[in-house]
C-alpha cells in the first residue's frame, strides 16, 4: 500500500514539476507548483513526518506562493514571448538550451549510477523508530536545545528579509 | 515501504527538472520557481535521510531550509518588482548591459 | 466487510451531509436574527416560521443560468469556487464532535467521533484553511473585472494577516494543554474547578479567546471585517461575476468556514462535547448546542456593528491585535513554565 502511495504521490509531484517549467503563462506555473507541493506533502506524511508535511502546506503552499501569485498578478505579462520563437528558443536549439537539457540528462544519469551502485537501505517500519520520527515534542526539543543558535540567527535572517523586500519594492529607491 | 534509494531517485529527478528550468526559461519569476523546485528536492531528501536514520534532524534541517526559502523568495520578489519596473520585461536577456 | 471501516464510513457520510445541513441552517439563522435585530419578522412564508427558506433559496440558485465573463481564465474561473468550498470541508475532518463510542457495543473497540485522526490535528486545520485563501484570490483574478480584482486581492491580504493572530492564539491554547490533538486538548477540559466552574480554556485564556474570536471573523471574511465583500462599496467584491452554482459553492464556502470555526472554538475553548447532565455518549448534543451558539455569537456581531474601512482593518490587525496574541503567548508560556502543568 505504501509503494502505491509512493508512485501515486511521486508522479504527481513530477508531473506538475514538468508541467511548472514548461507552462506559458507564470500563473499556470504557480499552480502547478502548488499541485507539486501538495505531491511532497504527501510523501512527506509516508516518511513519517506530519509536522514537516504540514509545514510544508502553511509555510510554502499557503504563503510563499500567494506571495508569488501576488507578484504575478501584480506584474501582469500573461505570456512569456520568449518559449514561442520555437527557431530560436526551441527545446533543443543550439546554445544554452541545448547544454542545460544535456546537463540536467547528464546530472540524472550520475545520481541514478551512484543510487545504483549503493546497497539498498530500507526504511525500518518499527513503530518505535517511526514514533520517534513522527513526534512534535521530539522536534521541538531538538530544535530549542541542539540548534538553538540556528532557529535564533534565522529568525534575524528572516527580519533582515523583511526589511530588504519594502526597501528594494519602493517606487524611488 | 519503498527504500530510502527510491526518495533519492525521486529528489535527483526533481532537483534536475529544476536546474532544467532555470536554464531553460527567459521569464525570471519561472526561474525564481524552478529554484524553489531544487529547493524542495533537497527538502525530500533531508526528510528521507532523516526517517532512515531515525532522527529528526532531517526534519529540522529540512524546517530551516523552509524558513530560509521564504525569507530568499520575498527578497527575490521584490528584486523582480524592481526590474520591471525598469525595463517592462520580465525576460532576463534585457538586463545583460554588464556582459562583454 | 469489518464494522469499524463500516462505521468510518457512516461517520464521514454523516458529517458530510450534516456540514451541508448546517450551511442551510445558518443561512436561516442569519435571516432570521438579523431580522429581529432589525425589529422585522424575516421569513415566515416559506414553511412554519420560514424553516423552508433554505430550500427555496437553493432551488432558486440551482435554476440560475451559469454565465461566464468571456474574457475570463475559464479553467481558473472554474477552479476558485471548488478550491474555496474544497478546503472548508476538508478543515472539517479533524474537528471532533463526541466522545470515542463503541455504539453500543456493535464494535469491538470505541472510536472516535471524527473523520480523521491525525496527530498534529490542530496544525492541519490550519494548513487546509490556508489553501483556501486560493479561491478567493483566484477568483478575483480570473473574473477579470476591476470589483473582482480589489475585492480578491484586499480580501486575501485581509486574511494573510489575521492568519498570524489566529494562529498565536491557537498555539497559547497547545501549549496548555500541551498537545496538538484536538481530541486530546477536548479531553483535558473535562472536569469542573470547585465542582462548579467548568475547566473549559475560555477562562484562564480569555485573552486568547478574545484573539481568536476577531480573527476567526476576519479570516471568514464576516463583519465587522467584510469589506472585500461590502455590497455598498465593491458590488459583491471577488464573487462579483460567479452566479447559480459557482456562487452556491462560494457561499456554502463562507456559512462552512463559519461553521468550522465555531467547531474548532468549543474544542479549543469551551469544553467540546463534555456537559453536566447528559451522558458522555449524548455530548454530541452539547457540542451542536456550543456551535450554535458561538454561530449565533457570528450573526450577532454582524448586525449590530459597523463595518471597518480597509485600512483600519489592517492597522488593527497589525499594530494591535499581533502584538496582543504575542503577549498572550509569552504570558501563557511564562504560565506554564511556573505553574509546572
Amino acid at each position: 500500500m505504501d509503494v502505491v502511495l509512493f508512485y501515486l504521490f511521486g508522479a504527481v509531484t513530477v508531473g506538475a514539476s514538468l508541467a511548472v517549467i514548461g507552462q506559458r503563462s507564470p500563473l499556470r506555473s504557480v499552480l502547478w507548483l502548488i499541485a507539486s507541493f501538495l505531491g511532497l506533502s504527501g510523501l512527506y506524511v509516508l516518511l513519517d513526518s506530519p509536522f514537516t508535511a504540514v509545514t510544508q502546506i502553511i509555510v510554502y503552499a499557503g504563503a510563499i506562493m500567494v506571495l508569488f501569485l501576488f507578484v504575478v498578478m501584480l506584474v501582469n505579462r500573461p505570456r512569456e514571448e520568449a518559449l514561442a520563437d520555437h527557431a530560436r528558443n526551441g527545446l533543443l536549439a543550439k546554445g544554452p538550451r541545448r547544454s542545460a537539457a544535456a546537463l540536467a540528462v547528464a546530472f540524472l544519469a550520475l545520481v541514478g549510477w551512484a543510487i545504483a551502485r549503493t546497497p539498498e537501505r530500507p526504511i525500518i517500519a518499527e513503530a518505535a523508530v517511526a514514533d520517534h520520527v513522527s513526534s512534535v515534542a521530539q522536534i521541538g526539543r531538538e530544535l530549542f536545545t541542539t540548534h538553538g543558535f540556528a532557529f535564533e540567527v534565522t529568525s534575524v535572517l528572516i527580519l533582515v528579509a523583511m526589511v530588504g523586500a519594502v526597501v528594494l519594492a519602493k517606487r524611488v529607491l | 515501504m519503498p527504500s530510502l534509494n527510491h526518495f533519492l531517485l525521486l529528489s535527483g529527478v526533481l532537483f534536475a527538472i529544476g536546474t532544467t528550468g532555470v536554464f531553460l526559461r527567459r521569464n525570471v519569476i519561472t526561474m525564481l520557481l524552478s529554484i524553489e523546485i531544487m529547493l524542495n528536492a533537497v527538502n525530500l531528501t533531508f526528510v528521507a535521510v532523516g526517517r532512515t536514520l531515525g532522527s529528526v534532524e532531517g526534519q529540522i534541517i529540512a524546517f530551516f531550509v523552509m524558513a530560509v526559502a521564504a525569507a530568499e523568495a520575498a527578497v527575490g520578489l521584490a528584486i523582480v518588482i524592481q526590474l520591471f519596473r525598469q525595463r517592462e520585461t520580465l525576460n532576463p536577456d534585457a538586463f545583460t548591459s554588464l556582459k562583454w | 466487510m469489518d464494522l469499524t471501516f463500516v462505521a468510518h464510513i457512516g461517520i464521514i457520510l454523516v458529517v458530510f451531509f450534516a456540514l451541508q445541513m448546517s450551511a442551510a441552517v445558518t443561512v436561516l439563522m442569519e435571516r432570521k436574527v438579523a431580522a429581529f435585530v432589525q425589529q422585522r419578522l424575516g421569513p415566515y412564508r416559506t414553511g412554519p416560521w420560514g424553516v423552508l427558506q433554505p430550500l427555496a433559496d437553493i432551488v432558486k440558485l440551482v435554476f440560475k443560468e451559469e454565465l461566464r465573463p468571456r474574457a475570463a481564465d475559464r479553467f481558473v474561473f472554474m477552479l476558485a469556487p471548488v478550491i474555496s468550498a474544497t478546503a472548508a470541508f476538508g478543515a472539517f475532518a479533524v474537528v471532533p464532535f463526541g466522545a470515542p463510542t463503541d455504539f453500543f457495543g456493535l464494535l469491538p473497540e470505541p472510536i472516535p467521533l471524527r473523520v480523521a485522526d491525525v496527530n498534529v490535528g490542530v496544525l492541519a486545520l490550519f494548513a487546509v484553511t490556508s489553501m483556501g485563501i486560493y479561491g478567493i484570490v483566484l477568483a478575483g483574478w480570473s473574473s477579470n473585472s476591476k470589483y473582482s480584482l480589489l475585492g480578491g486581492l484586499r480580501s486575501t491580504a485581509q486574511m494573510l494577516s489575521y492568519e498570524l493572530s489566529y494562529g498565536l492564539a491557537l498555539a497559547a491554547v497547545l501549549l496548555t494543554a500541551n498537545s496538538l490533538s484536538l481530541s486530546e486538548i477536548v479531553d483535558a477540559q473535562k472536569g469542573y474547578w470547585l465542582g462548579v466552574i467548568p475547566r473549559w480554556y475560555v477562562f484562564p485564556q480569555c485573552v486568547g479567546f478574545l484573539v481568536f474570536m476577531i480573527a476567526a471573523i476576519a479570516e471568514t471574511n464576516r463583519a465587522p471585517f467584510d469589506f472585500p465583500e461590502a455590497e455598498q462599496e465593491l458590488v459583491a467584491g471577488y464573487h462579483t461575476e460567479y452566479s447559480s452554482m459557482s456562487f452556491a459553492l462560494f457561499f456554502l464556502a463562507e456559512y462552512i468556514n463559519m461553521v468550522v470555526v465555531a467547531g474548532l472554538a468549543t474544542s479549543l475553548f469551551f469544553g467540546g462535547w463534555h456537559g453536566p447532565f447528559l451522558p458522555e455518549w449524548l455530548g454530541w448534543i452539547w457540542w451542536l448546542a456550543k456551535v450554535f451558539a458561538i454561530l449565533f455569537f457570528y450573526i450577532w456581531t454582524r448586525w449590530t456593528l459597523p463595518r471597518y474601512r480597509y485600512d483600519q482593518l489592517m492597522h488593527f490587525g497589525w499594530k494591535f491585535l499581533l502584538p496582543l496574541a504575542v503577549a498572550n503567548l509569552l504570558a501563557t508560556a511564562a504560565g506554564v513554565l511556573y505553574f509546572g502543568s
